[in-house]
Formats: C-alpha cells, sequence, structure tokens
C-alpha cells in the first residue's frame, strides 16, 4: 500500500517537474535563437561557444527566472548592445535599405525585362515588307532547285 | 545620349558602395550605452576583496573605464599609454573574467595605472556595459553620463582625437 503511494506520488512529482521545466526549456532555447553573439557575429547564442555567448545565455536564464516576458529580455540585451544583437534586425530608418532594397531591385529588373519585351514586339513588324518577301521567295526556291 | 551612362554609372555606385563597406570594420558596433548614464553596479575591487567598489563613485570627473584582463594580449598594447595617462585623468579598471591572483600579477608585473579595478569575475558588469571585446575604454563625463567608447587598444590617436576634444569641448 505504502509502495502503491509512493510510486503515485513519485509520478506526481514527475509530472509536475516535467510541465513546470519543459516549456521554460522550449521557451529558453527559442530565445537563444533571436539573439546574436557579438564576437562570433554570425552565430546565434545557440549555436556560439564563445565565453560572451555563455555569459549571455546565463543572463537571459536569470531573467527568465526574474519573470521578464521574451519581449523585455531583447529589450534588456538591445539597451546594452544594440539592435545588432537581435539577430532578426528591427525595420527601422537604418535598415531600411536592408528590408527594402531586394524588392526595390527585383522591381526594377523586372521593369527592364518588360520594356525590353515590349519594344522587341514593336521593333519585329510581324508581316514581311515587300523586298524581304522577294527574297524569301528566292531562297526557298533555290532550295527547291 | 543619356542613357548610354546609366549602366555604367549604376555600376560605379555599386563599386563605390561595396568599397566603403569594405573599410569598415563589422566588429566594431556602435553603443546603444553612449549619451547614458553609466550603469549602477557594486562589485568587489580587486586589491581589496570584501571592499565594494560603486558606480556612483565615477561621478564629480571625468573618468575613463577601461576594461581589462590578464588573459588580454591586446591589452598590453595599450598599457604604456594608459601609464601615462593615469597622471592626466581619473583612470578606473574593470577587470573581465579574470582569476584575482592572475590579475594582480599581472599589475604587478606590468604597472598598475588604475585608481581601483573592479573585480567582474563573471562578466556581468560586462554585459551592463555592451563589453564584448576586451579592451574596451569609456569616456564617462563628471555627471556619470558614457560620451564615448572605444573598442580595442586605445591609441595616442583616440586620446588626442576623440577623447581630448570631448572632454575641452564640455568645458569651453
Amino acid at each position: 500500500m505504502n509502495a502503491v503511494r509512493l510510486l503515485g506520488l513519485w509520478l506526481l512529482a514527475g509530472s509536475v517537474c516535467f510541465a513546470a521545466e519543459a516549456p521554460d526549456d522550449e521557451r529558453y532555447r527559442a530565445l537563444l535563437y533571436e539573439l546574436r553573439c557579438l564576437v562570433c557575429q554570425n552565430q546565434t547564442l545557440a549555436d556560439s561557444s564563445a565565453e560572451l555567448a555563455g555569459d549571455l545565455r546565463r543572463r537571459v536564464r536569470t531573467l527568465m527566472d526574474q519573470g521578464l516576458s521574451d519581449a523585455q529580455i531583447l529589450v534588456h540585451l538591445q539597451a546594452r548592445y544594440g539592435d545588432f544583437v537581435l539577430y532578426r534586425p528591427p525595420l527601422t530608418w537604418r535598415t531600411a535599405a536592408l528590408w527594402v532594397g531586394p524588392f526595390l531591385l527585383l522591381l526594377l529588373a523586372a521593369g527592364l525585362l518588360v520594356r525590353r519585351i515590349r519594344r522587341s514586339h514593336a521593333q519585329a513588324p510581324d508581316r514581311l515588307s515587300e523586298t524581304e518577301q522577294r527574297r524569301l521567295q528566292n531562297i526557298l526556291d533555290e532550295g527547291r532547285d | 545620349m543619356k542613357r548610354r551612362w546609366l549602366v555604367p554609372g549604376l555600376f560605379g555606385l555599386l563599386v563605390i558602395v561595396l568599397a566603403v563597406g569594405l573599410t569598415r570594420d563589422p566588429s566594431r558596433v556602435s553603443s546603444p550605452l553612449i549619451g547614458q548614464a553609466v550603469p549602477d553596479f557594486r562589485v568587489e575591487r580587486l586589491a581589496a576583496p570584501g571592499h565594494v567598489f560603486d558606480s556612483g563613485q565615477l561621478r564629480g570627473e571625468w573618468t575613463l573605464l577601461n576594461v581589462w584582463a590578464s588573459w588580454c594580449t591586446t591589452c598590453l598594447e595599450e598599457h604604456a599609454l594608459l601609464m601615462r595617462l593615469s597622471g592626466q585623468i581619473a583612470l578606473y579598471g574593470i577587470n573581465h573574467r579574470d582569476a584575482r591572483a592572475d590579475a594582480r600579477r599581472w599589475l604587478q608585473a606590468y604597472g598598475n595605472p588604475y585608481r581601483a579595478s573592479i573585480f567582474d569575475e563573471h562578466g556581468d558588469v560586462g554585459i551592463d556595459l555592451g563589453v564584448y571585446k576586451v579592451p574596451e575604454t569609456f569616456l564617462i563625463d563628471a555627471n556619470g553620463i558614457i560620451r564615448y567608447k572605444h573598442i580595442g587598444a586605445l591609441s595616442e590617436d583616440a586620446w588626442r582625437e576623440e577623447i581630448l576634444p570631448r572632454i575641452r569641448g564640455a568645458r569651453s
């Protein structure tokens, strides 16, 4: 009887621990992928093995334990390291070219392409002139001989 | 006539943009802390365990706050300059992620330019200051506002062209 109770208690404790920890770990990992390591700049905090990344991971953990929301944690680090610490740069005037530039180039290229196609259509009439017709006929006739 | 220059013009513009991009150092990220107050911290001093240094002590005069470590080889590059500057400006150190014994031995071997160094063993103050590349040097005015941040070894040029003009500009 006692053993059954103990087992029940153990399972209950286990499930409580699991429920309390699993979503937290998930949140932690998701946050690390949002943050850049400033030492090896093309890596997120999740990927980087630099010492600074370790320190910043510890800070993220601490802030989570203090009950800060994801947004508050990002703001906390942004206030210290600037926009660059965010792996996805926010849309500001300084980063506007980065966000809009590729689409502008695409539009420009599409515009040039359309213009070129139109012009080549306009330049090439779909009927041959009389001289051309005669030349064509000559070539065809020669071929037959 | 005009159209003939369109493509070479665009190409030239691209070359200029990329060339300027090449001259910039992507590892130097501007700090959002410029113009902000020094973050509050109360941390043990390197020289005196148990003796707390309060960031409020940095107020009252222009100061340089230099982040250094005994493991940091670049710190030796700027060390001679710091020794010279210690007579000209209030210079404080943040001993970053170091072992106390190593840091003290380093100061004994090369000389101690700092009025005081705080012992930032785990780099917590470093994070609050946005430090990511030791050495770094902060210029702080008499009201405790960060006015300038230098990343990497401090140079004579940076002292003369970035730091001194800011101090003089504020006085005049």
